[in-house]
């Protein structure tokens, strides 16, 4: 049995500090399909094959764990020598995971080369619901999210954290679901793209705010956010004029990405596909 | 006869990765869900063949749906796995070297053990002996319920057995390296874990296996030796609720009521 080491949590340090290897990755890496072409020649099928397979059971482990998966992960880990037909690779692991899981491999960062997988498949309220700790993690999320929007896309840490205090969850306060919520909110949920954490400048103490992250824009959308705000409160979406707004006009420029109307309402972030349980205390918003 | 992916399968599929094992009935409605939601064709016995669609995408991906048993009550359940078994590669990449290092040497304990369960104290004694980077117990306590929530291990009263879905997972792998220190069931010839063993000639049986095969005998005899079986035999509750998955060639076993051996 031979073990891989993994790092749980990456090492911040390390991110600057790849601006040139990256450069020098993009090269390499971004050779023309005829070159790609070529270059597959002196490979075999089979050769090939493994690696697309390789690459796609990598993907899906790391998505599991919500765990958005870089670029050099995947060259370290998978590609290795087969990085003159990496464009071949990653492409064929794409389609192979819209085939056969009706998942879409979604660059969020295409600077950093940084990617996550979406459903295509529309996500159904209480579909097969599975209450488990992660779920849970979902509706405090799902919680979050609705206030910053509703703030108007930006919100305080102090705010959000006076807000979860009413349902009580405190940052300093170890919970017997969430456990540790300051880390939970500020360290795992940035890290797998559902939030952002930022530094206000000019505040002495730091103060920080919080925003939507790139995986919360592509597992959910405003418009949901915000039904999902109307039902708690049973008013109507436009009620919100500034939101709804912003809602709609969100959901004219995403043609690509499923509505989520179809068969009923589907609100808030989501695990492989149950959708976010309506369980979280409604209060305070 | 082309057999096509729909969304009703992608769908199946997704939502039974995200639980890793899912129990038959769940299953069975999960598949039904399924194919009215995006108007596949639909027979309530068919789900086999259902699964076989999706096995024959996943085969050059070196997955599989497979279907097996569980130890403890006879239900069938199904769960997405690997077929390489060259390492635990599901795992590897959510634990430390330590960790696996830790798992390993859990498992040996399991398999050699004679009721297949490991003792918490057991374990945690490994923890400072790893080879690879030496763990406190508090920290083994906690690799532990990680690898139960992740279900590769189960717990019982403070002891430590294989759950049905990593025995489903690395069945192979543990049949090839452990070899004759794997038990197999002489019934459904499967790996066995847990195992009532007859003490005179050595064979084992799963306990809804022995359950099933002694079904109302009042003296229980051992097949293969036919020595008197000295193992309390497990109750079978009911008629497991899959009425019709006879197509399938897999073993199952009745609901057992789970009795432990002594």
């Amino acid at each position: 049995m031979a073990p891989k080491r993994c790092s749980k949590w990456p090492d911040p340090s390390q991110e600057e500090g790849l601006a040139q290897e990256e450069e020098e990755e993009d090269f390499a890496l971004t050779q023309r399909s005829s070159q790609v072409q070529r270059n597959l020649q002196r490979l075999s099928g089979a050769q090939v094959d493994q690696k697309v397979s390789e690459l796609v059971q990598f993907l899906l482990v790391k998505d599991q764990k919500k765990i958005p998966i870089k670029r050099a992960d995947i060259l370290k880990n998978i590609i290795k020598d087969y990085k003159d037909v990496y464009p071949e690779i990653i492409n064929r692991a794409g389609r192979t995971l819209q085939q056969v899981f009706g998942l879409r491999l979604v660059e969020i960062d295409t600077k950093h080369h940084v990617y996550i997988l979406v459903s295509d498949l529309v996500r159904l309220e209480g579909e097969n619901l599975k209450q488990d700790h992660l779920t849970a993690r979902l509706g405090l999320l799902t919680v979050i999210l609705s206030f910053i929007y509703m703030r108007g896309n930006s919100a305080k840490e102090s705010d959000v954290w006076d807000m979860l205090k009413r349902l009580g969850v405190e940052p300093r306060k170890p919970h017997k679901l969430f456990g540790d919520v300051k880390k939970l909110v500020t360290v795992e949920f940035v890290q797998q793209k559902y939030l952002e954490y930022n530094r206000l400048p000019s505040t002495d103490p730091a103060e920080f705010e919080l925003q939507w992250g790139p995986r919360a824009a592509k597992e959910t959308s405003r418009m949901q956010i915000l039904q999902f705000v109307a039902k708690i409160q049973s008013k109507d979406p436009k009620t919100w004029s500034t939101q709804y707004s912003e809602a709609a006009a969100e959901v004219l420029s995403c043609s690509s990405s499923p509505p989520g109307d179809v068969g009923g309402d589907s609100q808030g972030p989501r695990r492989r596909k149950p959708s976010v349980s309506s369980s979280s205390p409604h209060g305070a918003l | 006869m082309a057999a096509q992916m729909t969304d009703g399968h992608r769908r199946f599929l997704q939502v039974l990765m995200s639980h890793g094992i899912m129990e038959g009935s769940v299953a069975r409605t999960l598949h039904k869900d399924c194919c009215e939601i995006h108007k596949v064709y639909y027979a309530h016995d068919k789900l086999d063949d259902f699964i076989s669609v999706v096995n024959l995408h996943l085969q050059p991906l070196f997955m599989q749906i497979r279907k097996g048993m569980s130890e403890d009550d006879g239900r069938t359940y199904y769960a997405l796995v690997n077929l390489a078994e060259t390492e635990i590669t599901k795992m590897a990449s959510d634990y430390t070297e330590n960790e696996l290092e830790l798992f390993r040497k859990t498992m040996d304990l399991i398999i050699l053990s004679e009721s297949g369960f490991a003792s918490s104290t057991n374990i945690l004694n490994l923890a400072d002996q790893l080879k690879t980077k030496k763990m406190k117990k508090k920290e083994a306590e906690q690799v532990l319920q990680n690898l139960v929530q992740d279900k590769w291990l189960s717990e019982r009263d403070g002891e430590y057995t294989l759950h049905t879905r990593c025995i489903m997972e690395m069945e192979q792998y543990i049949l090839n390296n452990y070899q004759d220190l794997a038990r197999k069931c002489n019934i459904c010839r499967s790996l066995a874990i847990q195992s009532q063993i007859c003490e005179t000639c050595g064979i084992g049986m799963h306990l809804p296996c022995a359950g099933k095969y002694f079904k109302a005998q009042t003296e229980p005899h051992c097949p293969h030796c036919n020595e008197f079986w000295p193992h309390e035999i497990p109750e079978i509750n009911r008629p497991d609720s899959q009425l019709s998955s006879s197509a399938s060639t897999e073993r199952r076993g009745p609901s057992a009521s789970g009795t432990r051996r002594r």
